[in-house]
């Protein structure tokens, strides 16, 4: 399958391509993410990279960007073999990067964030100043304004992200990098990134975007270098491609984009949420009057744009929130302000949690795979009878939903760190369903994961939700929650807008309702 | 003038003289926190400036060159610490415990090879030290009451490094919060991966942070034994390193509070020192001990209760790799 067609810009005109790399590759341990990668990408283009989780492609770009040094190989800048031993050498060759993990100081305010490391003389004054007009100018050319006093952690993400993009170009960069920028924006977010990466391009900036949203690869690239496990698979022009065969190339099969998945068959109401709310600390309202049912074998699908309650609303039902107002089911066990739970004890009563933010809630990182295979459950007979944990149970243990989940590398001594996202998540969704939970609760399962990863993840929902459990699924990605919901419930500013049936559902009408407009039959 | 208001007044001044070691040393433990690594070592570069200063002092009869040398060790010792932690990415809490009590140890050793007088050096004459600071019109102001006690006592008459440590707090302010360096510095303690990127070395950063913190307790040292006492006596430092740490802590790792935290430090034991021996209403006599204790008990209460949630640099103590 390996092919290498004639790249479109290493053709063409005289020009020499904007950035070429000649045969990198980088080595960690034993390792090999990246083994002789060449491409070649045109002046003003806007360039794909796509590839399952840990293909590579990150790595690919932090050589680029100087904070990897390639074990061999060049790069070349306007047809130039330029060095790049640092991130300050890459800012010189007029390259700006957008890391997948925002590199923002939060306590900073955007203004603080933008001038780092570009203060101009050693007092902030004049440099203030001056940087108070770029973000003036910059917002005004590229219609991406923020507020430069603003506190980068009380921004939103899609806001944060502006801010990144903002640092990337300020210097005047020709060649911009964005590593899965879109993985943590809502739909409307990316489409003004998109806006603004058309604009930019229009300037002459070259533009390489990572991607794990096909759609979005289709939509907005010009041409597109699939990496599987750390080689090139394929140059495209994106008119020339389609996602399924870049799925293909991607994970060297088939892949649905759709899993199939028949007719619910409902069972017993496992949970079920009645008038509950909860209260931020200065008593705003968080969650307002949620009213659900969920029964055994189906799934319940929570719209709406991120931020409308549905974190909360995944912290009360996993027990890490308390109830103020209202009850909430599980089972037969009922909580309310007075009777309260905790992580615990929801563990006990066979909720299974996949939580939003892995890094946050699902693993602890600096804990090797095997014991965050067994976190939550280290009472449990998973870590052998007893009061002390019995390590070789414990790595058996992870060595087999390792297997049983195609986590990559599996390698249980590995700390968690040092997987790739998609592969950090799949840990986390083994444990989870490895204990057979009669309720599931999932936050945005398939944050950053790659295609043949989600198609694997929502083929284990799916297998869970026939074998009786009853799923509370909560995603950002409207095709995630009209492929697997059984019904769907929009959120907007923490209330229910309303509960539809999947058959009755499609994006528009979910669209008006998560902006809080409620269908005329939406009960 | 009454009786009290004067024994007031001796006591501020005598506040401003404890405080001055700890305020350097908590200028000099921001520095590096705020960069993001964790300084207990704080109390062995003291302890390192006090010795090298006294034995410079001895030996030359010059305080000038007994500072600047005192500078220089402790400046040493910091570049141990840091090339621990930054550069082998040590354990920094380990290191700087190491290097408190190797201080500990050679100075002592050092001084009895050198003196033989049971780890002392010789009591300094008044020329190889630094001296009070008269200031002008001590004498024209006199006369004047109130003004002219306030004058002579707590104005005028202190040591010329306590003089340097009220101005390093508005400097180091100035540097954290106005120049391109402070940014930096702060940013690094929080998200060193932000600067690396930003195409800063993390590596160098630190250092600079890290050196700043073993000149200002190279000067700090100085002070112990040439400009408060006369010479060096082992374990002269006696925890003013961790006291100074922990109005670090005590003033958020912002300069202008952790000062106050100093003073305040500084105030209880100038007060316990004042009080020994001194019949007081209702209790008797001052317990002595319990008096000497105060400071010690006062920290440990502060920090445990009154300080509120500190939030120290998210990336305090985490060495940094890419
Ligand atoms: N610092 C590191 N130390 C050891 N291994 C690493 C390191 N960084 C990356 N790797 C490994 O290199 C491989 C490529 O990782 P990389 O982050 O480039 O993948 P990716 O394609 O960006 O994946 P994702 O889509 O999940 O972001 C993975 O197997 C990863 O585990
Ligand atoms: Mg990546």
């Amino acid at each position: 399958m390996v092919d290498h067609h004639t790249h479109p810009a290493s053709s063409g005109s005289g020009h020499p391509p904007a950035i070429e790399l000649r045969e990198i590759s980088k080595t960690f341990g034993t390792v090999r993410a990246n083994k002789a990668i060449s491409m070649a990408i045109g002046k003003g283009a806007i360039h794909g990279i796509v590839g399952e989780n840990g293909a590579g492609k990150s790595t690919l770009m932090n050589i680029l960007y100087g904070l990897h040094r390639a074990d061999s190989g060049d790069i070349l800048i306007d047809g130039q073999i330029t060095p790049i031993h640092s991130s300050a050498d890459a800012i010189r060759a007029g390259i700006g990067m957008v890391h997948q993990h925002f590199m923002l100081v939060p306590n900073f305010t955007v203004l603080e964030n933008v001038m780092l490391g570009s203060e101009g003389s050693p007092m902030l004054k004049p440099g203030v100043g001056e940087t108070r007009a770029l973000l003036k100018t910059l917002g005004e050319e590229f219609d991406m304004h923020v507020d430069p006093d603003a506190l980068i952690e009380d921004l939103p993400v899609g806001l944060q992200q502006r801010v990144e993009i903002i640092k990337a170009v300020k210097g005047g960069a020709r060649i911009l990098i964005l590593d899965e920028p879109t993985g943590v924006l809502t739909p409307g977010e990316a489409e003004s990134l998109f806006k603004i990466l058309r604009r930019m391009k229009q300037d002459g900036v070259t533009v390489i975007l990572i991607t794990h949203k096909l759609s979005e690869i289709m939509a907005i690239t010009d041409t597109v270098t699939v990496i599987r496990g750390g080689e090139v698979v394929g140059h495209r022009k994106t008119a020339d491609t389609n996602p399924e065969e870049l799925a293909e190339l991607m994970v060297g099969r088939k892949v649905l984009l759709r899993v199939d998945r028949g007719a619910a068959r409902p069972g017993a109401v496992l949970l079920e949420a009645d008038g509950l709310e909860c209260h931020a600390a200065d008593g705003r309202p968080l969650l307002h009057d949620i009213d659900f049912q969920i029964r055994a074998g189906e799934i319940l699908g929570i719209a709406g744009v991120a931020g409308n309650g549905q974190t909360e609303l995944l912290e009360v039902l996993s027990g890490l929130r308390p109830v103020d107002k209202g009850r909430l089911v599980v089972m037969n066990r009922t909580v309310t302000r007075q009777s309260r739970t905790d992580p615990e004890q929801m563990r006990q009563a066979h909720v299974g949690h996949i939580p939003e933010d892995r890094h946050r809630h699902g693993l602890v990182l600096a804990f090797e795979a095997r014991e965050n295979a067994v976190l939550g459950f280290h009472k449990s007979s998973v870590t052998g009878e007893g009061a002390l944990i019995d390590q070789q149970a414990m790595t058996a243990h992870c060595l087999d939903l390792m297997r049983e989940f195609d986590v990559r590398p599996p390698n249980p001594n590995l700390s968690g760190r040092n997987f790739s996202g998609g592969n950090q998540q799949k840990l986390v969704i083994a444990r989870e369903i490895d204990k057979r939970p009669r309720v599931l609760i999932v936050g945005q399962p398939t944050r950053g994961v790659d295609i043949g990863a989600i198609e694997f993840i929502h083929k284990q929902l799916i297998r869970l939700r026939d074998e009786g459990c009853a799923i509370l699924l909560v995603s950002v990605e409207l095709e995630e929650i009209l492929g697997l919901s059984d019904r769907i419930m929009v959120m907007n500013a923490g209330r229910q807008v309303g509960i539809v049936p999947c058959e009755e559902a499609d994006e528009q009408t979910l669209g008006l309702m998560m902006a809080g407009i409620r269908g005329s039959d939406a009960a | 003038m009454s009786e009290f208001l004067f024994q007031a007044l001796l006591t501020l001044d005598g506040t401003v003289r404890v405080a001055t070691p700890l305020i350097l040393c908590a200028m000099a433990g921001m520095f590096s926190e705020r960069s993001g690594v964790i300084d207990i070592s704080l109390e062995g570069k003291l302890l390192v400036g006090a010795f090298v200063a006294a034995t410079i002092a001895y030996f030359t009869g010059s305080p000038w060159l007994a500072v600047f040398c005192a500078i220089g060790a402790s400046v040493l010792v910091a570049l141990i610490h840091g090339f621990a932690c930054i550069t082998h990415r040590g354990n920094q809490v380990v290191s700087g415990l190491a290097i408190n009590i190797l201080a500990a140890g050679v100075t002592v050793v050092v001084a009895i090879a050198l003196f033989r007088q049971g780890g002392q050096t010789p009591i300094l004459d008044r020329g190889d030290r630094f001296g009070p600071m008269e200031f002008w019109f001590v004498e024209t102001l006199d006369p004047i009451p109130m003004l002219g006690a306030v004058y002579r006592e707590f104005i005028s008459g202190h040591n010329p490094i306590t003089y340097l440590a009220l101005l390093v707090v508005p400097a180091s302010a100035y540097l954290l919060y106005r120049t391109r360096f402070g940014l930096r510095l702060r940013a690094v303690g929080e998200v060193p991966a932000a600067v690396d990127t930003a195409g800063v070395s993390v590596a160098w950063l630190r250092y600079r942070a890290v050196l700043l913190a073993g000149v200002l307790c190279g000067i700090a040292g100085a002070y112990l034994s040439i400009g408060q006492g006369a010479g060096f006596v082992p374990e002269m430092s006696a925890g003013k390193g961790y006291i100074a740490l922990a109005a670090v802590i005590f003033g958020k790792w912002r300069p202008v509070p952790a000062f106050l935290a100093c003073l305040m430090f500084g105030f209880l034991e100038a007060l316990s020192a004042r009080l020994q021996g001194i019949d007081l209403p209702l209790i008797g006599e001052a317990p002595t001990h319990l008096m000497l204790a105060l400071p010690y008990i006062m920290t440990v209460l502060l920090l445990a209760g009154f300080i509120g949630r500190a939030s120290p640099p998210a990336a305090i103590g985490v060495p940094y790799t890419k």
